[in-house]
C-alpha cells in the first residue's frame, strides 16, 4: 500500500458539483480540513447544466407562497413517499440558501421592483423557481467554485473515487485514481461525502452524461449502507428526439414555464386528457381557461384561471407523451411537439431560453421562435439514493455522509422541477456541517492494505495480452436493455429478464480488455465503471419487481393502479453475502400539522 | 448505406504524437465529438477527450477542428465538406496531456489570483421592506437581507457570467497562443471574470491594480480575436476589456483624477 500517494484530510467530499461544493465549503467553514474530489475539472459537474430553475419559497412573485406550500407541493409531487423530515426541511431552509448564494455573488433574474424573480414549474402550486435565463445551474456552480477556491479546501480534479475504504464498521477512507496518470491513491478520511450526482448512464436516450455511471450509488452499497427508493427513476417528459445525435439532450421545463404547449401529431393540445384524479379541479380543464391563466400569468396579475395541464408533475406528463406515441398520435420522429413559437414573441424567447434557441438552431436546424420542437421522455434524475438521518445526511454508516442526487429519500417517488439545485444546497450545507462534525468527534480510523491491495489488483485485470470484449460494446448492450426492459414502464416479465440479462453482462463484463496503458484511458475507466452500472442497474430492477403498484416514476402495466398499502413502506435496498435484497420497511411516522397540510385543499 | 467520414486525430502527448486516420460512419445531425466517440467505440476505446453536456453547456470539449477553435459537441459534421478528411487536433496554447485533451490548469491558478466578490453592505433602505409577506414563514438568517437591483443592472455582468471557461479565447490569444505570456499576462477569460465583478451591482471589491500589474491588461492590443471564437457570443472586447481599460487608464494614468484623490481619498 506504501506504494501509492497518500493523503490525509478529516473530510473529503466526493463530487464537486453543486451539494459538493456546498458541503465543502461548509465542512472547511467549520473547520475540518477538507478535500473535494471530482472525476472532470472543477466547474464541469451535472450541475452546470442545469437550466429552468432552483425552487425556493421567497414569495417575491406570489405573496401568498409559503415553506408550507412548497412543503405539500413536494410531498404530492413524490407521491407522498417521500421522507417527510427531508421536505420539510428543504422547504423551510430553501430560502436561505438561494439569499445565501446571492450574497456570494449569484445573478438572479430580477423582478420589476429588483428582487429575485421566480417563475412557474410543473407541480409548484405558484411561481416558485429563482433561475437565470436557462442557465441556472452554471450561475450555481460557478457561484459555490469561486466562493470554494477561497475556502481553504485542497481540490483534487480528475481523480475517481472506486472503493470506500472502513475500519470495521466505520468509514476510514477512500481508494481510487488519478484520471491522467492512471495512478492510484489513498485518502485517509474520518468523514467523506458522497455527492456523485446519478445514474442514467445505464439508459440509452438519457440526459445524463458519461460521469453518472452510479458509482456514489454503487460505493455506498458496497460499504454496507442502504439504498432507497431505488425503483424511481425519473424520465424527464421534454429531451430532444432529432437528429439522433442529439436524442436524450434535455429540453428543460421552463419552457412550459414560460408558456409552451404540447401537441400530438394531430396537433392536438392533449394534456387536457390526462389530469389524474389526484389534481382534478386544480388545472385548467379548457383550452381557453389554460390561454387566460398565460395572459394573466405574462400581465403580471394574479390569475383566476387555472393553471394549464402542461404544468403537472414530469411523471405525468411523460406518460401521457409515450401514450400518445404509443396510439399513433406521434410526431414525425417519434415524438411529439412542444410549440413555443406561436405562444410567445421571439425576442421574450431568445431573452428567457437562449440556449434551448441556440441548441436548437445548432444542433436540430430548428428555430424555436418559428416552429415547434420535436420531444420525447429522457432519463433524467434518480429519486432513489442512499438513505441518510434527514438532520445531518448521515447514511447507515457511521462517518459516510451523502447529499444531492446521490442521496435518496427527498423526493419520494417523483422529483418536482427546480427541487434538485435548491435540495443541493440545502443538504449539501447540511452534510458539510455535519461531516466535520464528525471528523471532531473521531480520530483517523486504520486503512486496511489488503483491502486496497486487493481493489488496486481487480482495477488492473482489464489489462493483458488475452482477448476480451471491448467495454464500449457491453455498456451499449445495457443501454438499450435498461430502456426496453427497465423504461418508463415495466412488468414483471421484463423485469425478470432484465435480471437475467444482468447477469450475463456482469460475466461478459468481468472479462473486458481494453489497450493502451493506465494513462488517461476512457475504455479503462468505462471498463471500472460497468462494475457500478450493473450492480445499481440491478437493484433499481429489484425493486422494481418488488413494489407491485404504479407510483410517480414507477409504472407497472401489470400493476397499473396506486395502492394505498403500498403507500405506506419504502423499498430498501442493501447488500449481504446473498447479494442484492430489497425489504420493505414502513414510512416514518409524520407530525399531525404537517399530515394536516397535506389534506388541506 | 451510410456515408463515411475520414478523421485525422493527434494521437500522444506534449512531446510527441501523430495524426492518425480513421472512418466511421456517419449519422444525420451528426457533431465532431460523436465521431471522436465513434472512434473511441469502434477502434481505441483509449482514446482521450473531455466532454460532459454535449449540448455547448460545460466547456470541456474544446479542440481545433481543420484549425479552428471548436467547441467539439456543437460542431456539425455536415458543415465540411463530404470525402474529405476532418483534422482534429488538442487547443495550442496549453500542454497536451494525452490525445485531444490538455492540461489547463493554468487557467484555474490564474482564478484563484482573482479577490472572490465582496457583498456591500446592503444599506437598510434597499433591504426587503415588507419581510413579513416573504419569509416569516421560512427561516431566515440576518446575514441573508434581500439586496435590491433592476434587470438592466443584471443583464450588463450576466453577459459575462454566460462564460463556459471553455478557454477557447485564452487559445487564439496571440499573447499566450504565440508569445506565450502566461507568467504575466490573464488572458481574456480572466478580464471577463474580472468585469463580471468589477461591474457587479452588489459588489465592493477592487481588482484594478490586479487586472493591471498581475494579470497584464497592457499586454491585449484590442485584436478582437478573442471575441470571435466566444461560443457565449460574449462581447469580451467591447464590453469587458475596454471598459476595464478605460477604469485602468481613469485611476493610474489621469493626473488630475490621481491628483484629487490624494487631496480628497474618498471622492
Ligand atoms: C440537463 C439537465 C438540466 C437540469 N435542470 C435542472 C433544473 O433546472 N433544476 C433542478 O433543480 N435540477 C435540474 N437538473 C437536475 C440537477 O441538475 C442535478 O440533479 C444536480 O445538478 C446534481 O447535482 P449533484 O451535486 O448531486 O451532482 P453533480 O453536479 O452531477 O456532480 C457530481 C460530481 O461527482 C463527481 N463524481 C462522480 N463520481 C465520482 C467518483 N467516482 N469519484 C470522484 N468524483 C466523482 C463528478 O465528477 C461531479 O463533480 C438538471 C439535470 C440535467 C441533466
Ligand atoms: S483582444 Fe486582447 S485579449 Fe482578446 S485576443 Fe486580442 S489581444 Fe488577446
Ligand atoms: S469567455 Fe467565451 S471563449 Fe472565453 S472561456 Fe468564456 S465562454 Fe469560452
Ligand atoms: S461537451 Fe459540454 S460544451 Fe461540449
Amino acid at each position: 500500500m506504501d506504494k501509492y500517494q497518500t493523503f490525509e484530510y478529516d473530510v473529503v467530499v466526493i463530487g464537486a458539483g453543486g451539494a459538493g461544493l456546498r458541503a465543502a465549503i461548509e465542512s472547511s467553514a467549520n473547520g475540518a480540513k477538507t478535500a473535494l474530489v471530482c472525476k472532470s475539472l472543477l466547474g464541469k459537474a451535472h450541475t452546470v447544466m442545469a437550466e429552468g430553475g432552483m425552487a425556493a419559497a421567497l414569495a417575491n412573485v406570489e405573496s401568498r407562497d409559503s415553506w408550507k406550500t412548497h412543503f405539500r407541493d413536494t410531498m404530492r409531487g413524490g407521491k407522498f413517499l417521500n421522507q417527510w423530515r427531508m421536505a420539510q426541511l428543504h422547504a423551510q431552509e430553501a430560502p436561505d440558501r438561494v439569499r445565501e448564494l446571492e450574497s456570494w455573488g449569484a445573478v438572479f433574474d430580477r423582478t420589476k421592483d429588483g428582487r429575485i424573480l421566480q417563475r412557474n414549474f410543473g407541480g409548484h402550486t405558484y411561481p416558485r423557481l429563482a433561475h437565470v435565463g436557462d442557465r441556472t445551474g452554471l450561475e450555481m456552480i460557478r457561484t459555490l467554485q469561486d466562493k470554494g477556491i477561497h475556502s481553504g479546501i485542497d481540490v483534487h480534479m480528475e481523480v475517481t473515487i472506486r472503493w470506500i475504504l472502513k475500519d470495521g464498521n466505520r468509514v476510514a477512507g477512500c481508494f481510487g485514481y488519478q484520471r491522467e496518470s492512471g495512478r492510484f491513491v489513498v485518502y485517509k478520511a474520518k468523514a467523506i461525502v458522497l455527492a456523485t450526482g446519478g445514474i442514467g448512464r445505464s439508459w440509452e436516450i438519457t440526459s445524463n452524461s458519461w460521469e453518472y455511471t452510479a458509482d456514489g450509488h454503487a460505493m455506498a452499497l458496497w460499504a454496507g449502507a442502504d439504498l432507497i427508493d431505488m425503483e424511481f427513476v425519473q424520465f424527464h417528459p421534454t429531451g430532444m428526439v432529432w437528429p439522433p445525435s442529439v436524442r436524450g439532450t434535455l429540453i428543460t421545463e421552463g419552457v412550459r414555464g414560460e408558456g409552451g404547449v404540447l401537441l400530438n401529431g394531430k396537433r392536438e393540445r392533449f394534456m387536457f386528457n390526462y389530469i389524474p384524479d389526484m389534481f382534478k379541479g386544480e388545472f385548467a380543464e379548457t383550452e381557453e381557461e389554460a390561454n387566460q391563466w398565460m395572459a394573466q400569468t405574462l400581465a403580471g396579475e394574479r390569475p383566476t384561471a387555472r393553471r394549464p395541464p402542461e404544468l403537472l408533475t414530469r411523471d405525468v406528463v411523460a406518460r401521457a407523451i409515450r401514450r400518445e406515441i404509443r396510439d399513433g398520435r406521434g410526431s414525425p420522429h417519434g415524438g411529439v411537439f412542444l410549440d413555443i413559437a406561436s405562444r410567445r414573441k421571439a425576442e421574450d424567447i431568445k431573452k428567457k431560453l437562449p440556449s434551448m434557441y441556440h441548441q436548437f438552431k445548432e444542433l436540430a436546424d430548428v428555430d424555436i421562435t418559428t416552429d415547434p420542437m420535436e420531444v420525447g421522455p429522457t432519463c433524467h434524475y434518480a429519486m432513489g439514493g442512499v438513505r441518510v438521518n434527514p438532520e445531518t445526511q448521515e447514511s447507515t454508516v457511521p462517518g459516510l455522509f451523502a447529499a444531492g442526487e446521490v442521496g435518496g429519500g427527498m423526493h419520494g417517488a417523483n422529483r418536482l422541477g427546480g427541487n434538485s439545485l435548491s435540495d443541493l444546497l440545502v443538504f449539501g450545507k447540511r452534510a458539510g456541517e455535519h461531516a466535520a462534525k464528525k471528523a471532531k468527534e473521531v480520530s483517523q480510523g486504520t486503512i486496511n492494505a489488503d483491502e486496497v491491495n486487493r481493489v488496486a489488483a481487480e482495477a488492473l485485470k482489464f489489462f493483458g495480452d488475452e482477448q476480451g470484449e471491448n467495454p464500449y460494446a457491453i455498456h451499449e448492450e445495457l443501454r438499450l436493455m435498461m430502456q426496453s426492459l427497465v423504461g418508463i414502464v415495466r412488468t414483471d416479465e421484463d423485469l425478470r429478464a432484465a435480471l437475467a440479462k444482468i447477469g450475463e453482462y456482469r460475466a461478459r463484463a468481468a472479462k473486458a480488455k481494453v489497450g493502451g496503458n493506465i494513462q488517461y484511458n476512457p475504455g479503462w475507466h468505462l471498463a471500472l465503471d460497468l462494475k457500478n452500472m450493473l450492480d445499481i442497474s440491478e437493484a433499481v430492477t429489484k425493486a422494481a419487481l418488488e413494489r407491485t403498484e404504479s407510483r410517480g416514476g414507477h409504472t407497472r402495466e401489470d400493476f397499473p393502479e396506486t395502492d394505498k398499502e403500498w403507500g405506506k413502506v419504502n423499498c430498501v435496498v442493501r447488500q449481504n453475502k446473498d447479494g442484492i435484497q430489497v425489504v420493505r420497511e414502513p414510512r416514518p411516522p409524520m407530525p399531525a400539522e404537517l399530515e394536516e397540510l397535506l389534506k388541506k385543499d | 448505406m451510410a456515408e463515411e467520414a475520414i478523421l485525422h486525430i493527434y494521437r500522444g502527448n506534449n512531446d510527441k504524437g501523430e495524426m492518425v486516420e480513421y472512418r466511421v460512419p456517419v449519422q444525420p445531425g451528426m457533431v465532431v465529438l460523436d465521431a471522436v466517440h465513434a472512434v473511441q467505440a469502434m477502434y481505441s476505446p483509449d482514446l482521450a477527450v473531455r466532454w460532459n453536456c454535449k449540448a455547448g453547456k460545460c466547456g470541456s470539449c474544446s479542440g481545433e477542428v481543420n484549425g479552428k477553435p471548436r467547441l467539439m459537441c456543437m460542431d456539425r459534421m455536415d458543415k465540411y465538406p463530404a470525402g474529405e478528411p476532418i483534422v482534429i487536433r488538442p487547443i495550442k496554447s496549453f500542454p497536451v496531456m494525452k490525445d485531444l485533451a490538455t492540461d489547463v490548469s493554468w487557467n484555474y491558478r490564474v482564478n484563484k489570483k482573482i479577490p472572490p466578490f465582496q457583498m456591500k453592505p446592503v444599506a437598510t433602505s434597499l433591504r426587503d421592506a415588507d419581510a413579513k409577506s416573504a419569509g416569516s414563514e421560512s427561516r431566515r438568517d440576518s446575514a441573508t437581507a434581500e439586496p435590491r437591483f433592476s434587470q438592466e443592472e443584471a443583464d450588463r455582468v450576466q453577459e459575462f457570467r454566460k462564460c463556459i471557461e471553455c478557454y477557447l479565447c485564452q487559445n487564439v490569444c496571440h499573447v499566450l497562443r504565440d508569445h506565450e505570456k502566461h507568467e504575466e499576462f490573464g488572458g481574456p477569460r480572466f478580464f471577463v471574470r474580472v468585469a463580471s465583478l468589477e461591474m457587479h451591482p452588489l459588489d465592493c471589491g477592487d481588482r484594478l491594480e490586479l487586472v493591471k500589474d498581475q494579470l497584464g491588461l497592457g499586454f491585449c492590443n484590442i485584436t478582437r480575436c478573442c471575441t470571435e471564437v466566444c461560443p457565449e457570443h460574449i462581447h469580451i472586447t467591447d464590453n469587458a476589456i475596454i471598459p476595464l481599460k478605460e477604469r485602468v487608464v481613469d485611476r493610474f494614468y489621469d493626473p488630475i483624477k490621481k491628483l484629487l484623490r490624494i487631496v480628497f481619498p474618498k471622492a
